[in-house]
């Protein structure tokens, strides 16, 4: 290397080479994989495996209970990591560790906990029951299991993001005469904005994917309350390799455009903070 | 718009900010609150600025006699303005003038083309017509600075409060926005209060200075009251460079240790000597660039060291070298008795001999 390109930050060639084989095994080879093996179908193999109603059907509540618990967690995920941050109260410690427990708790044990409480014999499904509303084995079942998985990921962005806030921007906007709430919607909500897009996106993008604790509580009532993780496992277990990456790319692409939007309006929001 | 500020005290849990604080500002005045840090002169602005509220049960705050002591900040009439300007980072430079201004209740609120016509009177006012459309991100500091004024004059405050309003910008810029400031507070003639740990900005910028010490108030007066007549040692210390000596042998009568101060300019160096009142030094050093001299000096008879600040041309005339040997004389002293006495000023009492012979004394 020439003396002019030598920079202050030693070993980029070295360190770059080790990211991209590393992307590569871990990330790129299996995804590829999957292109791959659905290459192997004709067009119209391709379009029945992804196409059928029954699969549009496990699109559909897949997607949308997603977008629903990752709207609802970045709600409640903005409260809960705001009351973290803001305010001393006894055991905060303790409530601020229990938010990684969806993290750490197998998602098998979680959708059987789920399960147990919401089920119309379980302690909070019995209390719905006699109104006629059922939440296990239905699309709010889903939805529930997907809140509880995605909640870390909003609280976990936004904390750091709120502990940086400076006390200042507030109390400027107070001396302005601004009201709380005036305060909240102008002042503190825009700053937050592109962390909260952040964390939008990983609980979505986590719920898309999440499988363990969704098929016990969701009952698995085809083309009600099967979701597309589940489907690309039944093929598999009926040794339709081709007809499961099928369903797989599908949902990559998605996911992928999903993923792609999210980031642009991230930089869009984000746009006048670099100085 | 005065403001009268009675008994305040305020704590941080052990630590004591303000204790017992009482200040008077006249009305369009341009005050500075002067102190070191920890001093608690941003604490006493900001309970001006109602952003922060004395203990309970401690203190009143009246602007032109109506008691505000319990009025949060967005309704005392107040123009705030932070040391790191705390301009709204996603707001254009337009939008954080008005923001004071959209947030008033609809019936209080001017319409968009007034408050367009108001955000361009304050642009031309801070003398940045062209930049509305900028974020914050793409100014310099002096340019946020002036935002931030403009931004707490939009809602026509009866009050200006600035903490360290020059704290974050370097030397030239500084100046230049002081200079500024000056001006613009004689032309609005709004009561200003601003807080600073720099006596030079302090002196040169306000019509009255309030220093602050240890959470009180040690001495309100003109800049040139507090300079030349100093109401403690700390003032003196605290305003400029100033020669400390211990005296052993008390000229007054009735006193323990007493501390005397002379300023560096007004000692004076003489090659020769022959009166009661000199005192034998030896050159340390001479620094002559800059727009004074400046000799580091000891004292023979003891070792203590000594500034003295001369013109240039003076200098020159005597024309020293460190290890040389001279005289200096004192053209005032002031002295501060130990042990509680109140201040007496030794300058005043020049003529008696028994008092201000700082040979003797010293």
């Amino acid at each position: 290397m020439s003396r002019s390109h030598r920079s202050v930050i030693p070993g980029f060639g070295l360190s770059l080479g080790l990211t991209l084989t590393y992307l590569s095994l871990i990330v790129l080879l299996p995804l590829s994989a999957a292109f791959i093996k659905t290459l192997g179908m004709s067009w119209d193999d391709f379009w029945t495996a992804v196409a059928s109603p029954r699969v549009v059907a496990s699109y559909r509540i897949s997607f949308l209970a997603s977008l629903a618990a990752a709207s609802v967690n970045c709600v409640f995920g903005l409260i809960v990591a705001w009351v973290l941050v803001r305010y001393p109260f006894p055991g905060r410690r303790i409530v601020d560790a229990l938010v990684d427990l969806p993290f750490a708790l197998p998602t098998a044990v979680a959708g059987i906990a789920l399960t147990a409480l919401y089920a119309p014999n379980g302690w909070i499904g019995s209390l719905a029951a006699p109104y006629g509303v059922k939440i296990a084995f239905t699309e709010v079942g889903i939805f529930i299991a997907l809140t509880f998985i995605g909640l870390p990921f909003v609280v976990r962005t936004l904390q750091p993001i709120i502990e940086e806030l400076e006390p200042e921007f507030e109390e400027a906007s107070a001396s302005l005469g601004a009201n709380r709430w005036q305060t909240l919607r102008r002042v503190i909500f825009p700053q937050l904005v592109p962390a909260l897009l952040t964390g939008f996106a990983m609980a979505f993008a986590r719920a898309l994917g999440e499988y363990g604790s969704v098929v016990f509580i969701s009952g698995n009532m085809p083309m009600r309350t099967e979701i597309t993780p589940l489907l690309i496992i039944t093929k598999l277990e009926q040794y339709d390799y081709a007809g499961a990456t099928a369903i797989a790319v599908v949902m990559l692409g998605a996911s992928f455009l999903m993923l792609l939007v999210i980031n642009l309006l991230q930089k869009w929001s984000r746009r006048h903070h670099a100085v | 718009m005065s403001i009268l500020a009675r008994n305040l005290t305020k704590t941080f849990g052990a630590y004591t900010a303000l204790r017992d604080v009482s200040v008077e500002i006249p009305e369009g005045r341009l005050v500075a609150l002067l102190g070191p840090s920890g001093s608690g002169k941003t604490t006493l602005l900001r309970i001006i600025a109602g952003l922060e509220f004395a203990d309970p049960g401690s203190g009143r705050i009246d602007f032109h006699g109506a008691d505000v002591t319990d009025v949060p900040a967005g309704k005392r009439g107040v123009g705030f303005v932070f040391q790191h300007y705390a301009l709204f980072k996603h707001m254009t430079v337009a939008e954080n003038i008005a923001f004071g201004l959209t947030v008033r209740p609809r019936a209080e609120r001017p319409d968009r083309a007034a408050i367009d016509a108001r955000v361009k009177e304050l642009l031309k006012l801070i003398q940045l017509d062209d930049l509305g459309a900028r974020y914050p991100a793409q100014l310099s500091g002096g340019q946020r600075q002036r935002i931030a004024l403009a931004r707490a004059l939009a809602v026509q405050p009866k009050v200006l409060l600035l903490d360290e309003p020059f704290g974050a910008l370097d030397a030239r810029v500084r100046k230049e926005l002081r200079r500024w400031l000056r001006h613009f507070q004689r032309e609005i003639g709004v009561t200003t209060l601003f807080v600073t740990h720099d006596q030079e900005e302090a002196l040169e910028l306000a019509d009255e200075v309030v220093v602050m010490n240890n959470a009180k108030i040690e001495q309100v007066g003109t800049p040139q009251e507090v300079y030349d007549r100093p109401a403690s040692p700390f003032v003196i210390e605290f305003l400029g460079n100033v020669n400390r000596f211990a005296t052993k042998a008390n000229p007054l009568p009735g006193a323990g240790s007493d501390v005397l101060y002379v300023r560096p300019h007004d000692v004076d160096i003489l090659r020769e000597y022959h009166g009661e009142h000199g005192v034998r030094v030896r050159v340390q050093h001479v620094f002559s660039a800059g727009n004074t001299g400046r000799v580091a000096l000891i004292r023979v008879d003891n070792g203590d060291p000594l500034d003295a600040e001369l013109s240039r041309v003076r200098l020159a005339e005597l024309n020293l070298s460190a290890g040389d040997d001279a005289w200096v004389v004192f053209r005032h002293i002031r002295l501060f008795p130990a042990g509680g006495f109140t201040e007496r000023d030794v300058a005043a009492e020049d003529a008696s001999p028994a008092v201000a012979d700082p040979g003797q004394g010293i």
